[in-house]
């Protein structure tokens, strides 16, 4: 089949799978997010309410949109589409599926661009453009709320790019390439004990943190907090403008959860089950499977973090991002180029990984002390006898 | 209050201190998403699917209005305007009129009573003010209308309201013809449940009043 037709029947599965997988994730948090708070959840629209996203595209179609009369018309109307744009154009060097393997139906290539040596590269620069949208929407939305929750953004978007992007290069001196695929072949090639994981579990960890904070997802989701800025940078947007906002927000969770799974979690490979020499019929589908099973995992995870813990105050955020895990991935950086450089076993850098971490608790301890000692009216403490009775334990106050 | 007196009553009081395991977030995150996901697998929602169960309310909710008829089917209403001036909200406008002669237990009954709904914060105070009974908050909470003026209930809706609820156990006609109003037939007030409950210390459980929450908190052994 020519190369042109396969790219094209790729491009229109993607563009037309995502805003419907996109949908259903918001089915999936909001129903996610009620059975945590004991609740039902959306229960009308459909059998368990499996049509709710169906009813909610139409109503977002139909919504009057609103464009108020002060903003900058041009700039407000472009803003959505470059969110989406740039979060669908980052997803197209993300293979979805197992590339390359053979038995798969000619026309699935579960990649768009395949075999670009730039892959993850060309995704940070792309994702880092989605800032654009939100800062372009804050600020044409001439409204004060918008425009903080843009600055917001912008603040927090360049400062965890650092970390992200740092985090993940050790991971390409490891496999001497920046090519996903390549990275996803090495790992399934090397098996179960091949995964990076095992080499790199604090970057997994600061890639994982960083990408919410890229995503503006909670705990770090500032830009849109509604309790103080109403909603941020999309207060001015109504109807399908602010879907597509929302679109491009879900299409950004799903790369950054296809990218963790391939980049450390061994992309397809699952022991036992889709292995490289497995060749049982409709192997490329368990394949396609385990991958998209783990993406659904680590977006799961961001949900239930989610609703799980508050957010950050705005210096907690940056302090975190500066103080914390900015020096934690150039270390993990040099303890790669160390390990590497005199030909060591990779297995030194578990070790490694584990001290930095210990390093990451040190910090943030001894910054917490640090701020505390800082505060008006600061008194040493005491130490408090522990009363075994239970009574009186919260008496820390020095007189 | 003088510098030093402050200092003796202000006691500052510092955050736990966080340890190294804290610093990293890992641990209580963890500890978090543990109990989040508890509730997922093992959900007990208290949902009420609405329109198809109803609301338990208790008895002494405060719904719309109605206006209360005497045994002749006569508006028990005699235009005091004790209502219309106790209300909080000024949502009753009543117009008064000279009472007819063959009604000699009244000087005046009110020739339109006009209750705003949407004005109304149904705080009870004027049922609580009224002295002949005859303006009572029933269990209706349902209250919808197609424009504001449907919802301008006058004296013909509030009676309707009378005749669609004196027989719903939940809405007792509480007085009889000719007796006070109810708050004469107790001896001492009841003591009205809590809504939280208080620790001994708080000024509310120690007034001596009757009807007033007095309440053993957890401290209520001591």
């Amino acid at each position: 089949m020519p190369e042109l037709l396969i790219t094209i029947i790729t491009i229109a599965i993607v563009v037309g799978a995502i805003p419907g997988v996109c949908n259903y994730l918001i089915l999936l948090e909001r129903k996610l997010s009620a059975w945590m708070q004991d609740r039902v959840g959306p229960n009308r629209v459909g059998p368990l309410g499996l049509l709710q996203p169906l009813a909610d595209g139409v109503k977002l179609l139909l919504k009057e949109e609103v464009i108020p009369p002060h903003v900058d018309r041009v700039l407000f109307l472009i803003a959505p589409g470059i969110s989406v744009f740039t979060a669908l154009l980052a997803f197209a060097v993300v293979p979805f599926g197992p590339v390359g393997v053979d038995g798969a139906p000619g026309f699935l290539r579960f990649i768009i661009a395949p075999g670009i040596d730039i892959g993850l590269v060309f995704i940070f620069a792309v994702g880092s453009l989605a800032v654009y949208g939100i800062v372009l929407g804050g600020w044409a939305s001439n409204n004060k709320y918008s425009a903080l929750g843009a600055l917001r953004a912008s603040a927090q978007v360049v400062s965890y790019e650092i970390p992200l992007g740092m985090s993940v290069l050790g991971i390409a001196l490891m496999s001497g390439t920046v090519n996903l695929e390549e990275i996803m072949q090495q790992q399934i090639a090397g098996g179960f004990a091949a995964w990076n994981i095992w080499f790199q579990p604090l970057a997994a960890l600061l890639f994982f943190t960083a990408s919410l904070a890229e995503a503006n997802r909670l705990p770090f989701d500032l830009a849109e907090c509604e309790q103080e800025l109403v909603g941020g940078w999309h207060t001015e947007y109504s109807a399908l403008k602010w879907a597509l906002f929302f679109l491009g927000e879900y299409t950004h969770m799903i790369t950054i959860s296809f990218l963790t799974s391939i980049l450390f979690l061994g992309g397809w490979h699952l022991p036992g089950i889709a292995e490289p020499d497995s060749a049982y019929p409709l192997a490329w589908l368990v394949k396609m499977l385990v991958l998209m099973g783990k993406a659904f995992f680590f977006i799961c995870m961001m949900i239930m973090l989610r609703w799980t813990i508050p957010r950050f105050r705005f210096d907690q955020l940056m302090e975190l991002a500066w103080r914390v895990m900015i020096p934690l991935s150039l270390a993990n950086l040099l303890m790669v180029m160390f390990v590497r450089h005199f030909e060591l076993s990779n297995w030194w850098m578990l070790p490694g990984s584990a001290a930095l971490f210990a390093a990451w608790g040190m910090i943030s301890a001894s910054l917490r002390e640090a701020e505390r000692r800082a505060r008006p009216g600061y008194v040493r403490r005491k130490k408090v006898e522990a009363h075994h009775d239970g009574h009186a334990a919260g008496h820390a106050a020095a007189h | 209050m003088s510098e030093t007196k402050r200092k003796k009553h202000v006691r500052w009081v510092e955050e736990p201190e966080l340890g190294f395991w804290e610093s990293t977030f890992v641990p209580a995150i963890m500890q978090g998403l543990k109990t989040t996901l508890k509730h997922v697998v093992d959900r007990k929602p208290v949902t009420q699917q609405f329109p198809e169960v109803k609301p338990e309310l208790p008895l002494h909710y405060r719904g719309v209005h109605r206006l209360n008829r005497d045994e002749q089917d006569r508006v028990k209403c005699v235009a005091c305007m004790m209502c219309a001036t106790a209300c909080p909200a000024r949502c009753i406008t009543i117009e008064a009129q000279a009472a007819p002669p063959e009604w000699p237990d009244r000087d005046k009954f009110p020739k339109s009573f006009v209750l705003d709904e949407l004005r109304c914060i149904y705080c009870g105070m004027c049922e609580e003010a009224c002295p002949v009974d005859a303006i009572e908050l029933t269990h209706i909470y349902d209250l919808t209308g197609e424009s504001r003026s449907d919802l301008m209930y006058d004296r013909e809706k509030l009676l309707g309201v009378f005749d669609r609820t004196k027989n719903d156990p939940r809405d007792p006609v509480r007085t009889g013809r000719g007796k006070l109003g109810p708050a004469s037939e107790f001896v001492q007030l009841p003591a009205v449940g809590p809504a939280t409950t208080v620790p001994v210390s708080d000024r509310s459980a120690k007034s001596e009043t009757a009807g007033v929450i007095r309440t053993t908190g957890r401290e209520g052994q001591q």
